[in-house]
C-alpha cells in the first residue's frame, strides 16, 4: 500500500477531469446529485449510532461518481441491480431521498414499507430492481432482466452491479459467460473499492486485474477511474450503445474508493488515515467535477453553496419526514409473501 | 380418453401455456434438441424456437438468477434443474432471490423451477429429498404431484401464478400413465386430493408413496381395513384441513414420506395433527418416513432406507391393533 506523506499530497487540480463535449446542464445536475448522495449518506452514522435507524450501513461515501455517472448515461426505461452498498445507486436511479430515509428508519412510508432497509431498498417503476445483501447475486438479477429485455424486445439496457468481493465469487463468471455468449443488454460494473469489507483486493485476485480477467469471456473491458465522473459517464454510454444495438455486454470495472469503513461504527486499522486523505484530497469526486466546471466558467462560486444548501435541505426534509412518518402496522410483516393465500393465519 | 405419461402430461400443460401466453420461456441444459433429461419438453424445441427454449451451460445459480431476473422483466421462466439436487448450486438464488422478491421488493415472482426428484437410482448426491427445505422458506411454493393429471393441472396454475413454484416430479413414476384434463384444468395448490376412502385409518402422503400407500391400502381392505389414502399434491401450501377432516372420520393418522424423518413434512402433518384434531385420535399418529442415512447405489441397500408397501401396510395394522390392556 503506498501512502505519500501528508505534506506531498497534492491537490486535486493536479488530476483534472476532461469534460470536452458533455453538456454543462447536465453536469451540474451530476454535481448535486453527487452532493446530494453524499449529504445523505452523510447523516446515517449519528442517525444510526443514535437509534434512530435499526442496524449499521454500508456507505458509498466517496464512491458517488460511480452511480450518478451510471445513472446519467441511463435511458429512462433501463434497469438496474446493486449490491449490499446502495444507498448512492437507489438515489441516483431516481429514489427520493425521503422514502429511502424513511425505509432505513423502518417506517411504514419508506420505499418498502419498513420491509427492505439499507440493502433491500428498490422501486420497480424506477426500473431499480434493488439493492442486494448477497455479494454477487446483483449481476444474476440484471442478467436475468437483460435477458427479459432482449426477449421483450423493449429496448432496454440492464445494468448489474457489484464488488470487487464480488468478482471472487464463482455466480459472478457464470453471469458474465452467459451474458456474452448470449449477447444480452447488459453492462456489467465491478465497483471496485479496492477492499473486500477489510481485506485489500489486490492480495486476492488472481488474473492480474479483474477487468483482464473478464476479457476471457470474450466481452469488450475496460477499467476506468470511479471518480472521474465524466469518464465513467462516457464509458457507460458506450456500453449503453453497444448493448443496445445488439452487440452485447461490456464489462467494466470502475476503481474508486470508499472513505468510510466497510460498515457503520466500525474501526479502521487496515488502510492508513494517508492513504485516506490521499483519496480524498487528490482524487475526490464531487471536487474534480466541481474544479472542471469551474475551469470552463460553468460554475460560479455562489452555484456550489447553493447546491450545498439545497441538498442539505433535501436531506434535512428527509430526516423530518421520517421521523414524523408512522411506524408499519405489525400485520404487515406477514403480507406480501406470496401472490396466493396459503392459509398459514391461523399456523 | 387417451392416457399419457408423467413426462408427457408436463410437455402437454407446457406446449398449451406456451402457445397461450408468449411471455412463457424454458431455461436449462439439454432442452431444444434432447427435450430435457426426462423428456419433459420433447419436442417444444422444434416448435418455439431457441428463443423460447434455451440451452444453457452448465451454471445453475445463472440459470435461476436469469430466471429471477427475466421474471422481474415482465416474462415467466421456467428453469429445468435436471435433478432437485443441483438446486444446492443456485441455493442463494432460489431462497435468497426468488422466494424474497415479492416481499423485499414488492414484485411478482412468476418462476418455475422444475427438478427430478425422489429416490431412486444413482446413489448419495442424486437422491436427495428437498422438499421440506424448500416449504419451510416462505415465499417458496412445492408441488408434488403423483399423477398425470396432477402434473399438467398443477403445472398450468404455476404458470399461471405468481409466486416462485418448485415443481418436483419423482424419477420413479415416469412409467404412470393416466388421463388429463383440457387446456384450461387447473388444479389448484393448497388442494389434496382423497385417492381412496376409508374409514379406519388415514393415511396422508405424496408424490411416489401415494402410489405405494395406495398399494397398501388395497392390501388392508382385503382383511377389511379401509384406509383413506390422501395425496398432498403441493407441500406448500399444505392442505390440513383436508388431513384433519378425515383424521376426524377415522381416529387414526399414518404420515407417510420417502424422506429421512428428522423435520421432514410428515413430521409438520404429524404436529398439526396432534395440534388441531387432538380429541378425536383414537391412537398416536404415526410417521413413517426414510431411516436416517444417505441414499446408497445398491437397491438392496437404498430399498431398505426407504419405507415400501409392506411398511405402510404394518404401520397401519399396527394403529388398527387393540392396545393391549
Amino acid at each position: 500500500m503506498s501512502a505519500l506523506p501528508a505534506g506531498d499530497i497534492p491537490s486535486t487540480r493536479e488530476l483534472p477531469i476532461d469534460i470536452t463535449g458533455l453538456d454543462p446542464v447536465a453536469m451540474r445536475a451530476w454535481l448535486r446529485m453527487m452532493l446530494l448522495t453524499r449529504d445523505f449518506e452523510s447523516r446515517l452514522d449519528a442517525l444510526s449510532m443514535a437509534g434512530k435507524i435499526h442496524g449499521g450501513m454500508h456507505l458509498s461515501i466517496g464512491q458517488e461518481a460511480v452511480a450518478v455517472g451510471i445513472a446519467a448515461a441511463l435511458e429512462p426505461q433501463d434497469l438496474l441491480a446493486c449490491a449490499h452498498r446502495s444507498h448512492h445507486h437507489a438515489i441516483a436511479k431516481g429514489l427520493a431521498p425521503d422514502v429511502i430515509m424513511a425505509e432505513l428508519f423502518g417506517k411504514a412510508t419508506g420505499c418498502r414499507g419498513g420491509r427492505g432497509g439499507t440493502m433491500h431498498l428498490a422501486d420497480m417503476s424506477l426500473g431499480f430492481l434493488g439493492g442486494n445483501g448477497i455479494v454477487g447475486a446483483g449481476l444474476g438479477v440484471a442478467m436475468g432482466a437483460a435477458l427479459g429485455a432482449h426477449l421483450r424486445s423493449s429496448g432496454q439496457v440492464a445494468v448489474g452491479i457489484f464488488g470487487d468481493g464480488g468478482a471472487n465469487t464463482g455466480r459472478t463468471w457464470e453471469t458474465v459467460n452467459i451474458a456474452a455468449v448470449w449477447k444480452l443488454p447488459l453492462i456489467i460494473v465491478c465497483e471496485n473499492n479496492m477492499y473486500a469489507v477489510e481485506t485489500p483486493t489486490e492480495t486476492l485476485t488472481g488474473g492480474g486485474s479483474i477487468a483482464a480477467r473478464a476479457k476471457g469471456f470474450g466481452l469488450p473491458s475496460y477499467a476506468v477511474d470511479g471518480q472521474d465522473i465524466a469518464e465513467t459517464f462516457r464509458t457507460i454510454r458506450t456500453a449503453r450503445e453497444r448493448a443496445a444495438t445488439g452487440d452485447g455486454p461490456t464489462f467494466i470495472e470502475a476503481r474508486t474508493y470508499r472513505y468510510e469503513g466497510h460498515s457503520t461504527g466500525q474501526v479502521i486499522n487496515y488502510r492508513t488515515i494517508e492513504e485516506v486523505r490521499e483519496w480524498q484530497e487528490t482524487r475526490d469526486p464531487i471536487q474534480r467535477l466541481r474544479l472542471a466546471l469551474d475551469d470552463a466558467g460553468e460554475l460560479g462560486e455562489d452555484a456550489f453553496d447553493a447546491f450545498v444548501a439545497s441538498v442539505r435541505q433535501e436531506v434535512d426534509d428527509a430526516v423530518a419526514f421520517a421521523e414524523a412518518s408512522p411506524e408499519p402496522d405489525p400485520l404487515d410483516a406477514t403480507r406480501q409473501v406470496t401472490a396466493l393465500d396459503l392459509g398459514m393465519g391461523n399456523l | 380418453m387417451a392416457t399419457v405419461t408423467m413426462a408427457q402430461a408436463y410437455q402437454q400443460g407446457m406446449r398449451e401455456e406456451m402457445q397461450r401466453d408468449p411471455s412463457i420461456f424454458l431455461l436449462g441444459t439439454d432442452l431444444f434438441d434432447r427435450g430435457g433429461h426426462f423428456a419433459q419438453v420433447l419436442g417444444l424445441g422444434k416448435e418455439f424456437g431457441p428463443e423460447r427454449v434455451r440451452d444453457m451451460p452448465i451454471s445453475e445459480a445463472a440459470m435461476v438468477a436469469a430466471g429471477v431476473g427475466a421474471a422481474l422483466n415482465g416474462m415467466r421462466p421456467v428453469v429445468e434443474l435436471n435433478f432437485i439436487d443441483f438446486a444446492f448450486g443456485a441455493m442463494d438464488e432460489i431462497v435468497n432471490q426468488a422466494a424474497k422478491m415479492r416481499y423485499m421488493f414488492g414484485t411478482p415472482m412468476p418462476l418455475v423451477i422444475r427438478a427430478s426428484s425422489g429416490v431412486a437410482l444413482y446413489a448419495a448426491q442424486h437422491n436427495n429429498s428437498l422438499e421440506a427445505l424448500f416449504a419451510s422458506f416462505p415465499g417458496l411454493l412445492v408441488a408434488l404431484p403423483s399423477t398425470p393429471a396432477d402434473v399438467k393441472g398443477l403445472l398450468k396454475s404455476a404458470l399461471r401464478g405468481e409466486d416462485p413454484v418448485i415443481f418436483m416430479m419423482h424419477k420413479r413414476l415416469g412409467s404412470v400413465r393416466g388421463e388429463v384434463g383440457g387446456p384450461d384444468d387447473l388444479v389448484p395448490f393448497g388442494q389434496a386430493a382423497i385417492r381412496r376412502t376409508g374409514s379406519h385409518v388415514t393415511i396422508v402422503a405424496y408424490s411416489q408413496m401415494v402410489v405405494k400407500a395406495l398399494e397398501a391400502a388395497e392390501r388392508l381392505g382385503a382383511d377389511g381395513i379401509e384406509a383413506e389414502v390422501i395425496d398432498l399434491r403441493t407441500v406448500m401450501p399444505l392442505d390440513f384441513a383436508t388431513v384433519t377432516a378425515s383424521v376426524q372420520k377415522t381416529g387414526r393418522a399414518l404420515v407417510v414420506t420417502e424422506a429421512p424423518r428428522f423435520a421432514s413434512v410428515a413430521s409438520e402433518v404429524a404436529a398439526t395433527i396432534g395440534e388441531a384434531v387432538f380429541d378425536w385420535l383414537d391412537k398416536p399418529v404415526t410417521r413413517l418416513a426414510a431411516r436416517h442415512a444417505p441414499i446408497a447405489h445398491s437397491p438392496t441397500l437404498f430399498e431398505s432406507i426407504i419405507p415400501q408397501v409392506a411398511d405402510i401396510e404394518r404401520a397401519a395394522r399396527s394403529l388398527m391393533a387393540e392396545p393391549a390392556s
